[in-house]
């Protein structure tokens, strides 16, 4: 065996290795440095930098965009916890400039508005790695095959409502077990049908699993509900507007991180889901206009 | 010989596979009472801070070094050789370390995300040559006190170490693959 010890970065496994990491745990959209650091007080894994949360965002209308730099360095000054930021799907150049500014984790991001309709980004040519957010197992495998080191199911984002995160989660974990159960020769079929590569179909069928870690995003808004896509086979919860948008943040915030962790544990989640005061407000999804879906953004 | 991986957070799935496959039969351990019966604790990597924030919920502390004052040996990976040292350095105000074996380790030593890397490791007393390190956000070894010994080096820093029923090490063997720490663990640590 030859010995390499000069170190290699943004190899596939250190960029897999971080949501690794993160696993079991909770990351928290924050929008200040005051709310980065109540995140990492309450036992956030990570906190992913706004300029606005999905709740605003949706209210603000108008195009979304990368936060400012200057926001987003404040905040990484602030912990000293892993930090994520948002650039726009097929947004190569403010992929760049997250990159450029030394964040731990670029979510190629649908709570934004997509600056190319056709391409996502090619995630192969960052040294950083990526999050990207999928409703099925055939995105979730093109998103892997364009390079994505770690996966969230979309739900809906900035609703509080947690409906649309049960429904792609059940989705992927229905169609993983589809795979599993076909026959080889089915696998090039099942790959047309998921429009996703063939290796990657091939290996998802063999391990019954996806083969980066998938957290659960988009409603998360109580202990509760962190701790039942958990129980729905996700890695880790993102919670969004649900923290800084309710009466108690630092609490609840808390409250979910120890949700996460006993999600098994219907005690734990009784105990810790006592008096958390106002919840965010909820949307339902029937009343939000399909073409403002943020779900549908993403190919 | 029974084996617990401190579940609370992070990559203790990985450690508990890799026991499994050794043939040794391991416990998720989330609450102090699971360990009445361990011959060893792995604390996995994950978030140090998120960690450190549930031990202390949840009791752990005192749970930890009573038995560990019991012989329960103790390996910690990453954000666990972070939280068995003697120090942290680069600690949040009130990240408390567990005491356990008198190192005093560097939080994100080598920087953010993008400085993470893998490379290949001199492991002493491991057979079968060089050990592909995984560092990620990774910690190092800054002093190590008396009757502790280094195994693995990087750079000029420690990366590995042992004392009597403790090891740490600032790298990942639980995701290569390779068991052979795993295995040095139990033959070297837990055994003697």
């Amino acid at each position: 065996m030859t010995e390499n010890t000069t170190p290699q970065t943004g190899t596939l496994r250190v960029k897999t290795g971080l949501a690794e990491m993160l696993k079991g745990g909770v990351i928290m959209d924050v929008v200040t440095a005051e709310q980065a650091r109540i995140a990492e007080d309450a036992g956030a894994v990570a906190v992913m930098a706004l300029e606005r949360v999905p709740a605003d965002i949706r209210a603000a209308g108008g195009v979304a965009r990368m936060a400012d730099p200057a926001k987003i360095q404040e905040i990484m000054d602030a912990v000293s916890i892993p930090v994520m930021a948002k650039c726009r799907i097929g947004h190569f150049v403010e992929a760049q400039v997250l990159q450029a500014i030394g964040v731990d984790y670029i979510d190629e991001s649908e709570v934004l508005t997509p600056a190319d309709e056709e391409h996502h980004v090619d995630k192969w040519q960052f040294t950083v790695p990526f999050v990207c957010g999928c409703r099925d197992l055939g995105e979730a495998l093109r998103r892997i095959a364009e390079g994505a080191a770690m996966l969230r199911t979309k739900g809906e984002p900035g609703t509080g409502n947690v409906v649309e995160a049960v429904r792609h989660m059940r989705t992927l974990t229905d169609q993983i077990a589809w795979l599993k159960g076909l026959r080889p020769e089915q696998l090039y079929a099942a790959a047309k049908d998921l429009q996703a590569p063939y290796e990657l179909v091939k290996w998802v069928a063999e391990n019954g699993k996806l083969p980066v870690v998938n957290f659960s995003a988009g409603g998360i808004a109580t202990p509760a509900d962190a701790a039942m896509m958990m129980q729905l086979g996700c890695d880790g919860v993102f919670v969004g507007s649900g923290i800084f948008k309710s009466g108690d943040p630092a609490k609840r915030a808390r409250a979910i991180v120890e949700a996460t962790t006993h999600y098994d544990d219907p005690d734990v989640i009784a105990r810790v889901s006592r008096d958390l005061g106002e919840p965010m407000v909820g949307i339902n999804i029937s009343e939000i206009p399909e073409a403002e879906r943020m779900q549908e953004r993403g190919w | 010989m029974r084996v617990g991986v401190l579940a609370l957070q992070g990559a203790f799935r990985e450690h508990i596979m890799t026991l499994e496959a050794l043939g040794v039969s391991a416990v998720a351990v989330r609450k102090p009472e699971q360990m009445g019966d361990l011959n060893a604790l792995i604390i996995p990597g994950g978030e140090s801070t998120a960690i450190s924030k549930l031990m202390s919920a949840y009791g752990f502390y005192d749970a930890i070094r009573q038995q560990h004052g019991a012989g329960m040996a103790v390996w910690g990976t990453c954000a666990g050789a972070i939280l068995m040292a003697e120090r942290i350095i680069d600690a949040l105000p009130d990240q408390e370390p567990l005491r356990l074996m008198d190192i005093e380790v560097r939080r994100n030593a080598y920087g953010r995300q993008v400085d993470s890397f893998e490379a290949d490791l001199e492991f002493k007393h491991l057979p079968g040559g060089p050990f592909r390190g995984v560092f990620i956000r990774a910690p190092w070894i800054e002093r190590i006190g008396e009757g502790v010994e280094a195994l693995a080096m990087h750079d000029g820093r420690i990366v590995a170490a042992r004392g009597a029923g403790t090891m740490a090490t600032t790298f990942h063997p639980e995701l290569t693959g390779d068991p052979r720490v795993h295995k040095f663990f139990l033959d070297e640590v837990v055994a003697s």
